[in-house]
């Protein structure tokens, strides 16, 4: 009798399989999933399938830290859109259909107008940055991003020299994002960035993760990645960048302001209210291990807040 | 219900009562915890505490609006346990979530109010933990005993309380438990004025 025996530090296949291999593998599992999916269900929506992103190119700004599962990063979110829980926006996330879509850009620029996700992958050169992200909640992972330097696109709309901030939204529809049915929080999502940091090259506008685009659940189809603040300034499932000349009231300001401040800068010294922000525990690892400033981008970024008081902008 | 029963229902109850705790240690052997594994331990031991306290309350309130009186056999069981997953969700907390960095748990404990709370009710419930066995009911007096197993009614509430300010915008499950305290509590306090109240009406 041959029985097998899974214990939890067997290596995953994802350990022991060249991620080259996991990932097609897991193209034809997909595959077989649309096929028959397709079988049972021919009249009805499709679940939206992450394709590969052709033509990556690697980025000298990524980390070489060990990379957290696939699985991890894409079951474990907060995403409140899809509910409050961690699993919710794996779960709730079915029905969301992230094609076509597309970004308004307006305000204080001199040239507005929008941007399809299609034509953002086809005219942008698309790279890969391994970046660390530091949850407000005091866990932490180190996650491939693919994706646009925000500065590039946004000079593309000219901002005017009265811009002083940009600020983002996230979609509302309330039949694909069964969350916002509930006044949790003041719907849409926004968030908001200053000028310099928004045009910082470390800022970016994720497309996809692991070589592929964004499921549903990590922000799809296009999401912003600020490494050096805490996860929820990155905004997901964004519709609108509009160019503003007052700082932006984000969501979480807005919820609870001696909480949530608008800089929101990963600072170990600076604890949030109800927990402790001199460590985190990466995920995946059992000791907690201590936060960076920055996140450890520092070095990159912390020219940007010279000469401010950061315990008074938190 | 006359006679003696041949099914043992009690170790049956008490068997029910641990699934919760099974249930966790067979996720982490089988690593279906999710990917924050000492989360997920750390909230459903709390979750537990909440319910077995909140049970722990509705069982005399079943005794008195459906007439049951056998269901008072399982009281002192349910508190057991209520102090049980308090006690793992304190060590998980401790031993495994903060690694004894004891700094850092005294901040917690003194700065967030969350934790204080937690931590109170906590402490509240070892005197009547200790005070639970027949023989101690005998030495304290059955008055004594009622009165300080009255801190039932606080322990609760602060549960429910360290549950809401712990969450970050969503309010709408600790405000259902809430819910079940303030029907447990309110049966009681209707039970005890009730009847005055009812006079009250009568007489205007
Ligand atoms: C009677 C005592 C207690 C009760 C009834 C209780 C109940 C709970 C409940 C219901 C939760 C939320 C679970 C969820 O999110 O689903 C929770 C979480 C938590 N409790 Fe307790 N608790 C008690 C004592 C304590 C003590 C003594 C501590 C620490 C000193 C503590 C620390 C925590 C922490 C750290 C969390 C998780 C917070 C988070 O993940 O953000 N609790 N507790």
């Amino acid at each position: 009798m041959l029985i097998k025996h899974t214990i939890a530090s067997d290596p995953k296949s994802f350990e022991i399989t060249s991620k080259a291999a996991y990932l097609k593998r897991r193209d034809f599992l997909k595959a077989t999933l649309a096929l028959s999916a397709a079988a049972i269900l021919p009249t009805s929506a499709q679940a939206y399938l992450p394709q590969k992103i052709e033509g990556i190119i690697k980025s000298p700004f990524s980390t070489d830290e060990k990379l957290n599962k696939y699985d991890d990063v894409t079951s474990y979110n907060n995403f409140y859109e899809f509910g409050t829980g961690k699993g919710d926006p794996l779960d709730n996330s079915g029905d969301f259909q992230p094609k076509p879509w597309t970004i308004k850009v307006d305000g204080l620029c001199n040239n507005p107008g929008e941007i399809g996700i299609e034509d953002l992958m086809g005219q942008y050169q698309q790279e890969e940055r391994i970046y660390r992200m530091r949850c407000v909640e005091a866990w932490s992972m180190v996650i491939p991003w693919v994706g646009v330097e925000l500065a590039s696109l946004l000079k593309k709309f000219d901002p005017k020299t009265e811009a002083k901030y940009v600020e983002f939204t996230t979609l509302f529809d309330p039949k694909q994002f069964p969350g916002q049915k509930y006044p949790i929080i003041a719907w849409p999502y926004t968030e908001g960035l200053r000028m310099d940091e928004a045009m910082h090259p470390l800022t970016l506008l994720a497309t996809g993760i692991f070589g592929e685009e964004l499921p549903p659940q990590n922000g799809a189809p296009i999401r912003l990645v600020v490494p050096w603040k805490y996860g929820f300034k990155s905004i997901k499932s964004i519709v609108r960048i509009r160019f503003v000349d007052k700082m932006p009231t984000s969501t979480w300001m807005q919820q609870a302001p001696s909480e949530y401040g608008f800089y929101a800068n990963v600072n170990p010294d600076v604890d949030h209210p109800r927990w402790t922000q001199a460590k985190e525990r990466r995920i995946g690892e059992f000791f907690r291990r201590p936060t960076l400033a920055f996140n450890g981008y520092a070095e990159e970024v912390a020219d940007l807040y010279k000469g401010m008081d950061l315990r008074k902008n938190f | 219900m006359a006679g003696k029963r041949k099914i043992p229902i009690k170790p049956f109850v008490f068997l029910v009562c641990l699934l919760p705790a099974f249930w966790l240690v067979y996720g982490i052997f089988t690593g279906t915890l999710g990917a924050n594994p000492i989360e997920t331990i750390l909230r459903d031991l709390g979750d537990w505490t909440l319910r077995f306290l909140l049970l722990g309350l509705a069982i005399s309130t079943v005794r008195r609006l459906m007439g049951w009186a056998w269901v008072m056999r399982y009281r002192r069981m349910i508190g057991l346990f209520a102090f049980f997953y308090a006690f793992l969700h304190l060590a998980v907390y401790i031993g495994i979530d903060h690694f004894f960095d004891w700094a850092t748990i005294w901040k917690d404990i003194v700065k967030r109010p969350y934790i204080t709370i937690g931590m109170t009710a906590l402490l509240l419930l070892i005197p009547l933990a200790v005070t639970s066995p027949k023989i101690m009911v005998r030495k304290l007096g059955g008055a004594r005993w009622k009165k300080l197993h009255k801190l039932v009614y606080p322990i609760a509430i602060m549960g429910v309380v360290h549950f809401y300010l712990l969450v970050k915008a969503d309010v709408r499950e600790p405000l259902i438990y809430g819910g079940i305290l303030l029907f447990l509590l309110g049966e009681r306090l209707y039970r005890r004025y009730g009847e005055s109240f009812q006079f009250a009406k009568s007489i205007r």
